[in-house]
């Protein structure tokens, strides 16, 4: 297929936690597996993390979160793609998310849960298997 | 030290040894191609005195207490007084670490330590947008003097010392604490403790950041003048390494990041005009005890090495105190696994070994869910107790440095210490670590050392038990603990109910003191202490710092 598009992707880091080591070395493993890869730095609101990925027309979000607060922060990003139409925009996420909460998060819309110990090589699998350029 | 001759002589058995060792290998293979630490560092299959051929014991080691330190600060080390066991402690609420607190001390925990959550890490109140599902949720919520007092209630501050893991509101959490112990009794002169106050380090690796760096800098230079001459035994800054390593720098980095942060701290607060030896006695570090055990325990003599030549020979401080590079020990919170949580355990314990090998003055042990959530009461004793066996039963708090002349672990000494002191000259021509932090140089190099470890952990090259090698699918549930969601609506009503009730003039009025001590050169440590006692917020007196010198964003470099 002539002009397959690269997979866009925004790696963002939502709230205070400031935990960084794994969402930069999914973000280099990612552009090393050949895709365009965004990094939003720390400390974006919910809110600037959604704009972002508007803006940047990503084909993913991957969002990480290490201090406890995803219960409130991934389902605000899911909250504020739908209100803005761009629901279309799957969202995935890492980091220490304890088990139970990972169904509970699933079924609210996020697509999968990575937590530690994940291979960067399976992550990129699962973006290539899931995920498709968009448009 | 050794023979000329004998050493010759041994050189040429070494030799014929090593050759033998080569045949051997041919029928017996090395296990892998190559040794390296956790880090990397290359390991050789024996060291003798060949390798130390240079070694001089006045020069490289010196006595116990004795310049350069390299066997430990203290003349009696822990024959005389054990290390300090002062568990990271907070949860929830004011009144739920207050109770932790309580059942530490109860067990046997020697000095207290601060656990902030992430929006009073950051210098906003727990009723900001971006506190919301933060607060008390990886240590607690402090918003004003009122949860200070709280905090401490039933801990008289005259008996016992805290630490206080904090970085840009330092100052404002210093602040409160004098507060409170003025409202015990308890004078400031009296109090100890540490501020961790080191945001250098933050903005390489933990990324907790508020202010540009120069305003940073400002602020630290104005606690360490403040309490120099108001609270005397305030150990003013926690110069860190253990953030760095836990980005995942390697040992070597973290070494040399940490004194180069160290020797901006000392040029920064000479070049406001102090005398080096009034404040150098109270600058005290902090490193991570990563899993490596030779590795950890040479970097940590090695650091006491390379800090007493460079209080002496370049900051020409007299007094010894000055000389002696102090330091409190963390486990590595990064070499913990989710999978089989019990093995935390053990690593925990042999990191503490290494710490406690390593003459470390106080000692935080990791609780084994602490990969998960903060710890259950359950999990933080056992982790208590870990540093009591240490203390207690194992006896090797008998002798002080028993690993000295060991042929390895001086060479790596000696190794560990030429290969920090490159890094730091390197940074010097720089022109320093500001200078070198705005290029984004120790942030690369320790992007870049994660990024291989993670690498050789996901082809296998380095074992994590339980993760890449003896993978079990059997599960090992553990309690976790969990903050109640109304610890966060519980703390907001009493944020509202506070300003309500304050007088919100005098609040007004001390604010504006400090902004104008803010905007001249005056130190702003006083006009802190005023608006905290009048019931002033964390994030009213950062608000002031952020309009005044602005705020830093992360360049998000990957």
């Amino acid at each position: 297929m002539a002009g397959k598009r690269k997979i866009r992707i925004l790696v963002a880091k939502p709230g205070l936690d400031g935990h960084d080591r794994g969402a930069k070395i999914i973000a280099r493993g990612f552009r090393d597996a050949g895709f365009e890869v965004i990094y939003t730095g720390l400390h974006q609101s919910p809110e600037q993390i959604v704009e972002a990925a508007i803006q940047e027309d990503v084909d993913v979000i991957g969002l990480s979160s290490l201090a406890g607060a995803h219960n409130h922060l991934f389902r605000e990003v899911l909250r504020l793609l739908k209100e803005k139409g761009a629901e279309d925009i799957p969202v995935f996420g890492g980091g220490i998310i304890p088990d139970e909460d990972i169904p509970k998060l699933k079924a609210d819309g996020i697509l999968e849960i990575f937590t530690p110990g994940t291979k960067v090589e399976d992550v990129v699998k699962w973006v290539e298997e899931n995920i498709h350029p968009r448009g | 030290m050794w023979d000329e001759k004998k050493l010759e002589s041994l050189k040429e058995k070494e030799a014929a040894w090593r050759e033998d060792y080569k045949e051997a290998t041919k029928k017996h293979p090395e296990r892998m191609e190559r040794f390296s630490t956790v880090s990397d560092q290359e390991i050789d299959a024996l060291y003798t005195p060949n390798d130390i051929a240079n070694f001089d014991y006045e020069r490289a080691l010196g006595f116990p207490g004795e310049y350069p330190y390299t066997r430990g600060v203290h003349k009696t080390m822990y024959r005389g007084r054990l290390w300090t066991m002062r568990m990271f402690s907070g949860l929830g609420s004011a009144r739920d670490t207050n109770q932790r607190f309580h059942y530490l001390l109860k067990h046997g925990e020697t000095g207290l330590s601060i656990a902030f959550d992430m929006p009073t890490l950051m210098g906003y109140d727990s009723d900001h947008p971006m506190s919301r599902g933060e607060v008390g949720k990886c240590g607690v919520a402090i918003d004003s003097l009122a949860d200070m007092e709280v905090l401490f209630d039933g801990i008289p501050l005259d008996k016992v010392t805290t630490s206080m893991t904090i970085n840009p509101p330092a100052s404002i959490m210093l602040a409160m604490y004098i507060a409170v112990a003025e409202k015990q009794g308890v004078r400031r002169d009296q109090i100890g403790g540490t501020i961790q106050n080191d945001m250098l380090k933050e903005f390489i690796a933990q990324k907790t950041f508020m202010l540009p760096p120069k305003p940073s800098m400002r602020l630290i230079v104005d606690t360490i003048e403040f309490c120099t001459k108001e609270v005397p035994r305030w150990n003013t800054i926690s110069i860190s390494g253990y953030h760095i390593r836990e980005a995942g720098s390697t040992a070597v980095q973290e070494l040399a990041f940490t004194l180069a942060d160290g020797i901006a701290y000392v040029q920064a607060a000479v070049d406001r005009g102090l005398n080096v030896d009034d404040f150098a006695p109270r600058l005290s570090f902090f490193f991570n005890a990563h899993i490596d055990f030779f590795e950890e325990i040479a970097k940590y003599r090695a650091a006491r090495r390379i800090w007493s030549r460079v209080m002496r020979e370049r900051f020409h401080a007299k007094n010894p105190r000055s000389w002696m590079l102090r330091f409190h020990t963390q486990t590595a919170g990064c070499s913990l696994t989710a999978q089989q949580p019990y093995n935390n355990v053990i690593r925990t314990a042999y990191e503490a070994l290494s710490a406690v090998l390593g003459g470390t003055q106080s000692l935080h042990t990791n609780s084994l869910d602490e990969v998960l959530a903060l710890p259950s009461e359950h999990a933080v004793t056992i982790a208590l107790r870990t540093q009591q066996i240490l203390a207690e039963e194992t006896g090797v708090t008998n002798t002080i440095d028993p690993l000295a002349g060991s042929y390895f672990v001086e060479a790596l000494t000696d190794k560990m210490e030429a290969q920090a002191m490159e890094y730091i000259e390197k940074i010097d021509e720089m022109g320093g670590i500001l200078e070198a932090i705005e290029r984004g140089y120790p942030q690369g190099e320790i992007a870049n050392a994660a990024y291989d470890y993670q690498k050789q952990v996901d082809e296998g090259k380095k074992t994590i038990v339980g993760v890449n090698k003896y993978v079990s699918d059997v599960e090992t549930p553990i309690e976790i603990l969990k903050i109640d969601e109304t610890v966060e609506e519980e703390q907001i009503k009493r944020l509202k109910a506070l300003k309500e009730s304050r007088d919100n003039d005098a609040v007004q009025k001390a604010l504006d003191g400090l902004r104008k001590a803010a905007e001249g050169e005056e130190n702003m440590m006083p006009h802190i202490i005023n608006v905290v006692k009048v019931y002033g917020t964390e994030q009213e007196i950062c608000d002031v710092f952020r309009e005044v010198f602005g705020t830093y964003r992360d360049p998000g470099m990957f």
